[in-house]
């Protein structure tokens, strides 16, 4: 039976979390959002068929750092991240600055009065 | 120094079934660096679960991808499931994994068919095709639907499969699998095939690891990782070993997806020999709550669905991480260093699926 560990952690001690993943032999599996009245982030890992998520929630959009520096392939997952639910992330390794996803709606999963961009373009 | 070019590659190519598009930075013939773009077709279908409940959702799961329909259903049910704690009946798993191995076969050979295109091998491109066409009237015939099946529900299966016809397909799969024999044996030795895949967009075990790839693009570089070693569905009452191959190039690659056919039509034939006889679906009562993290192997690898109820019929949240989507920085990795004219072949080793990835 795979183990499935879910930890919160705060903003400020993300990167020594996910640095702990990596030298623990995790690699990282998939990052996730989900917006409701706050910003859910998920930080998902795997080793073998474990899973270990690290959990972060925001309460407005604020600079999330990014984890590219300790797993390069999180710029994809970032990206999207920025892309549809508007949070800023800062030193990505591969910034699109918002045209990884062409979609017609600015942030489009995001909190659409809390971005001046987000006005459907005609 | 060689003078350095950006040639545009999609989102319209004849490799490309559907738009992706790729800024290939060149020194003369040799990509030094690749930039994706995504998101030509994003169709926002996470966002919909705001206006879909979690039951109706299902049609909207299988609708996400035209190949692996059948496993987004069930990787969507199964999570659903596990919220609700629903026990499945032991009949309907067993339908499920048979419908899931089916979808993995006609899913590889249509890769298989798209490859032999792409390096220009078109008699083994129609021949992949047409064995594949079986694979498809055998779906159409237990689901009634050749692509979107609609057979997979939260509770269970809405259909079954009598014993008769079971063994007839079968014994039908025992011809198909002397068919696809023969194009396989290309695959493996022909002296063309080999030039265009051995040796072509090597990557290792230790960046397959850190750049998360999934399924046959990890297995073929030594990672054994299969989702289905979870033992959902039927899996943990089979006997199965994830195919696993260690050069990492472009023909591991195929050699994988091959050997994962023959072992679909095992697992098929296992489940005939095991599958009980008794109800197919459980009546389903209350709402979702809670979240999880539902893993199902793809043909292409594995999908994550992260599902978060909150007692009411509609989700706070469904997240689809598709496998494609996780191979893409691989994919930019092993376009790295190639030549411009092997660009195509290296897309087509990691399988994409964008209507995955623009869910």
């Amino acid at each position: 039976m795979a183990a499935h560990t879910i930890e919160n952690i705060s903003l400020s001690s993300l990167l020594e979390s996910v640095k702990r993943m990596k030298e623990q032999g995790f690699r990282l599996i998939q990052m996730s959002c989900t917006h409701k009245d706050t910003f859910i982030l998920d930080y998902t890992f795997g080793k073998e068929l474990d899973l270990f998520d690290l959990k972060i929630i925001l309460q407005a959009l604020i600079e999330v750092p990014s984890i590219t520096s300790i797993f390069p392939a999180a710029f994809i997952y970032e990206n999207e991240i920025h892309d549809l639910f508007g949070i800023p992330i800062t030193k990505i390794s591969i910034d699109y600055s918002g045209n990884l996803f062409k979609t017609s709606i600015k942030t489009p999963f995001g909190d659409q009065t809390a971005v001046s961009t987000n006005t459907p373009e005609k | 120094m060689a003078e350095r070019t950006i040639i545009p590659f999609g989102p319209q190519h004849p490799v490309l079934p559907e738009p992706i598009h790729l800024d290939l930075v060149l020194e003369d013939e040799k990509v030094i660096e690749a930039i994706p773009s995504i998101g030509f077709i994003h169709r926002g279908l996470e966002k919909l679960v705001e206006k879909r409940d979690f039951l109706q959702y299902t049609y909207v799961a299988e609708r996400i991808c035209g190949i692996c329909s059948f496993m987004h259903g069930l990787g969507y049910c199964q999570g659903i499931e596990t919220l609700m704690n629903i026990e499945i009946p032991e009949r309907a798993l067993f339908l499920r994994t048979i419908w899931s191995e089916m979808s993995r076969i006609h899913s590889h050979l249509l890769w298989l068919g798209l490859t032999a295109d792409a390096f220009g091998f078109e008699s083994l491109f129609m021949q992949t095709w047409k064995i594949r066409e079986t694979m498809l009237d055998i779906m159409e015939e237990t689901s009634g639907g050749r692509v979107i099946m609609g057979s997979c529900t939260i509770g269970g299966v809405r259909k079954d499969i009598d014993r008769e016809t079971l063994h007839r397909i079968v014994n039908q799969l025992a011809d198909l699998e002397k068919q696809i024999h023969e194009i396989t044996s290309v695959f493996e030795k022909d002296y063309t095939v080999q030039q265009r895949l051995v040796g072509l967009g090597t990557l290792t075990r230790e960046d397959a690891y850190d750049l998360g790839a999934v399924g046959p693009m990890a297995k073929a570089s030594g990672i054994c990782l299969d989702m289905r070693q979870l033992g959902y569905a039927a899996y943990s009452r089979l006997d199965f070993t994830p195919i696993v191959a260690s050069a990492g190039d472009s023909y591991a690659r195929t050699l994988v997806r091959m050997q994962e056919i023959y072992q679909s039509i095992d697992l098929i034939r296992q489940c005939e020999a095991k599958m009980p006889l008794g109800p197919i679906l459980t009546k389903v009562t209350g709402n979702p709550t809670g979240e999880y993290f539902m893993r199902v192997e793809q043909p292409r690898g594995e999908v994550i669905y992260y599902i978060k109820g909150n007692g009411t019929k509609f989700l706070d949240r469904v997240r689809i991480r598709t496998p494609t989507f996780a191979n893409l920085p691989s994919l930019l990795k092993i376009l790295q260093g190639c030549e411009l004219a092997d660009v195509p072949v290296l897309i087509l080793t990691i399988d994409p699926c964008i209507s995955c990835t623009e869910r």
